[in-house]
């Protein structure tokens, strides 16, 4: 029995991205664009926070913290400046979801960052977009332009009283500065490396002033709590994960796009709605929330897609990144390719994770050639293990996730490799246009 | 940066000719007007001395230092760690392949290594025309548009081998070339000035391609009871124009040229530059 479309997706976020002007001022007014933050105007800051906190808002960008609480950290009459910023690094491979949201309609950002600064008492705000997507930068700077020139920005907002300065700012290139300290020091203008908590950036974070950092899609989904109510959004998803998302899916499906849902729809629901795999192949391995959280199976197509359901199926909801792989793709070239996107990201501040992804990737290039040997496979583990949990920040843990997790589902498929003398498979299957030259030819 | 060298060492950087430093100087007021401390401004100025001399060069480096009050030194570690800034003149193009797990083995290797044969230039070199310094790049967040190929960071999605090469031929012959998602191509240089903070002002810049990728509205199609094609992935879309003039320009401009030695400027009192470029796959910062 498939669920229906229409019972299985709820599109707020996107829902008119397909509007022939979507990014525009205009368009988003159409579709009471900026209502949201006249209410939440009219309100007290603190209110304004209460509310958030009580809608059960968690984190989008991978953590799943929730935004309430965040703001509710703020000191406040201490006297020092306070500051948003957002965090528009997306880097996290597989993941794709604050790209074409801030593509397709930025205002839905702008305006939950002045309801946000409002709550917290900010009146400067950033946005801190990864430099490699010029064509969102451009749609970024011209949306604060038309905001401002509305009185949406700047000085008293909507007659308000309330003053936010809304800058945006392009990053370099650089996975870690999606690490929330590493991107306030690179906002400072440093090299992006973590910092030391405590003390956490609710206390001193920008500037070493109070500074919220929250993830694109948490603070774009503000809006719509205002508008429509606490209860609207716990109406949907579960208890401790209410509300809808963004779910991306990519790889090997008939389908890859945008699905935004109540948190807690299955993997299973998703692919029976949008086509399932690409015909002809099976689900063999999958991301619920980008490389670093450990991967599933087809086991898990059952799994609920929220924070308590991944996490109790062993791995992390994350940003909801779902990367399907079909069985003709080796899970040990798969992994070899995170693990030299890790060694490579790695900043280089902590010794486990700057030396330890650098072995990391030597041993699964000799492995996924067949030059190593079985014992190979127990100091995988091993390096694994002294990176997890022992490293300065989250990307060394992320680093041993899909090793930890590959060695657990597919160990059997390292030990083909080592005693073949190589990897079995032909990449040129796993292609999208494999199957189609193969059907050119037929025809 | 025309001045023969020397071979003076550790010499201070030139400065940039009258003009341009004092245009560059009115620019950099602007960006540092932006934010509450001054040394917030550097990445935006970086990228500011990339947009005038395609890399960020010691005078570039200079110049930051001088605006913001840091060492040289302070500069060229900030600018040495992020992978957007170029150490050596490079094309007028940037074509970056993903290849990255997702895109990689959508096809990504597959066109990475065609455009490595079809160009005769291995990662991060330059063809001798000086239109195109090919990379592989990471995630670039459009996974569901896989493969994925970046040109001066605009989106070229759905690629595969054949439309990769017609893409880079279009590139080296001055064909007009528009992305999938994002505004018909500038030249690198102009790119980074975007990325310092100054908006494009081409017309229909900002609304070329329109709303989202029909990717990005699978979702949304879906629940408004329409159907999905079924083989959304591995379509790729007309990624340039039908030629129209076949003369390619004259000659490379000399900013754009690639220089003849493989390295910048190997008397960078920074550190060896040789060091710092490693071999395809052996990067570690």
């Amino acid at each position: 029995m498939v669920d229906s479309a229409e019972k299985v997706l709820a599109p707020v976020l996107s829902a008119f991205w397909d509007d022939p002007q979507s990014w525009t001022l205009d368009t988003y007014r159409r579709h009471e664009g900026y209502e949201g933050l006249r209410k939440a105007l009219a309100l007290p800051p603190d209110d304004v926070i209460a509310l958030v906190k009580e809608s059960g808002l968690r984190g989008r960008g991978g953590a799943g913290f929730p935004t309430g609480m965040k703001w509710q950290f703020i000191p406040q009459g201490d006297g020092k400046p306070h500051y948003l910023v957002v965090n528009a690094d997306e880097s996290e491979p597989g993941t794709c979801k604050d790209i074409p949201l801030l593509f397709a309609n930025p205002h839905s950002l702008i305006e939950g960052m002045v309801i946000a600064c409002h709550a917290i008492r900010s009146n400067h705000a950033f946005i801190y977009l990864r430099g490699e997507v010029v064509p969102v930068l451009r749609r970024l700077h011209h949306a604060v332009a038309e905001a401002y020139e509305a009185g949406l920005l700047g000085k008293n907002i909507l007659g308000s009283g309330f003053d936010l300065e809304l800058t945006v700012h392009a990053g370099a290139g650089a996975y870690i500065c999606g690490e929330e300290t590493a991107l306030l020091d690179s906002l400072e203008g440093r090299r992006g490396q973590p910092r030391l908590r405590p003390p956490f950036p609710a206390v001193e974070g920008l500037y070493a002033c109070p500074t919220v950092v929250n993830n694109v899609e948490s603070i774009a989904s503000v809006p719509s709590i205002l508008l429509k109510g606490k209860d609207w959004f716990r109406s949907m998803g579960s208890e401790k994960s209410p509300g809808f998302t963004l779910y991306s899916l990519s790889g090997h499906v008939a389908n890859p796009g945008q699905y935004e849902a109540p948190l807690g729809v299955t993997l299973r629901q998703l692919l029976n709605l949008s086509g399932g795999m690409r015909p002809g192949h099976r689900l063999k391995f999958w991301t619920p929330g980008g490389s670093s959280t450990p991967m599933f199976t087809d086991e898990h197509l059952d799994v609920p897609l929220d924070y308590e359901g991944v996490g109790a199926a062993g791995s992390m909801l994350g940003t909801k990144a779902l990367q399907c792989f079909d069985e003709t793709t080796c899970v040990v070239r798969a992994v070899t390719r995170w693990t030299e996107f890790y060694a490579h990201e790695s900043c280089g501040k902590c010794t486990p994770c700057r030396e330890g992804t650098y072995w990391l990737v030597q041993l699964l290039r000799d492995i996924e050639a067949g030059k190593g040997t079985l014992a190979d496979l127990d100091k995988l583990a091993d390096i694994a293990d002294n990176i997890n949990g022992k490293s300065f920040c989250a990307l060394g843990d992320g680093a041993a996730s899909p090793i930890f997790s590959s060695l657990q589902y597919f160990r059997d498929e390292y030990v083909e490799h080592l005693e073949g003398r190589g990897c079995p498979f032909d990449p040129a299957k796993s292609t999208v246009w494999a199957d189609k030259s193969h059907l050119e030819v037929n025809a | 940066m025309t001045d023969v060298s020397l071979g003076i060492p550790a010499m201070p950087a030139p400065d940039y000719p009258a003009d341009v430093r004092q245009r560059l100087d009115e620019d950099a007021a602007k960006i540092i007007a932006r934010y509450p401390g001054s040394r917030s401004a550097l990445l935006p100025l970086l990228h500011l001395v990339q947009a005038e001399e395609s890399y960020v060069s010691r005078t570039g480096v200079r110049f930051c230092a001088e605006h913001l009050g840091l060492t040289t030194a302070e500069v060229t570690a900030v600018a040495t760690f992020y992978s957007m800034y170029r150490r050596k003149p490079s094309g007028e193009y940037q074509v970056g392949v993903c290849t990255n797990t997702l895109c990689a083995v959508m096809g990504g290797d597959a066109i990475f290594d065609e455009l490595k044969r079809h160009l005769g230039v291995e990662n991060g070199e330059t063809t001798d025309d000086g239109k195109v310094t090919l990379e592989h790049i990471e995630c670039n967040a459009a996974c569901d548009f896989a493969p994925v190929v970046m040109v001066n960071w605009e989106f070229f999605d759905n690629q595969d081998p054949e439309s990769a090469k017609r893409l880079v031929d279009d590139l080296r012959a001055g064909r007009t070339v528009e992305p999938t998602r994002g505004a018909p191509l500038c030249s690198y240089k102009e790119t980074s000035r975007i990325l310092a903070g100054f908006p494009d002002e081409r017309p229909g810049a900002v609304e070329a391609t329109g709303g989202a990728g029909p990717a990005s509205l699978a979702g949304l199609r879906l629940a408004r009871g329409e159907s999905l094609p079924g083989n959304g992935a591995g379509v790729p879309r007309q990624t340039s124009a039908p030629p129209q003039d076949e003369t390619p320009p004259a000659h490379p401009s000399s900013h754009d040229a690639p220089l003849d030695s493989a390295v910048s400027d190997p008397e960078h009192p920074a550190g060896p530059v040789t060091q710092e470029r490693p071999t395809e796959g052996e990067e570690d910062r």
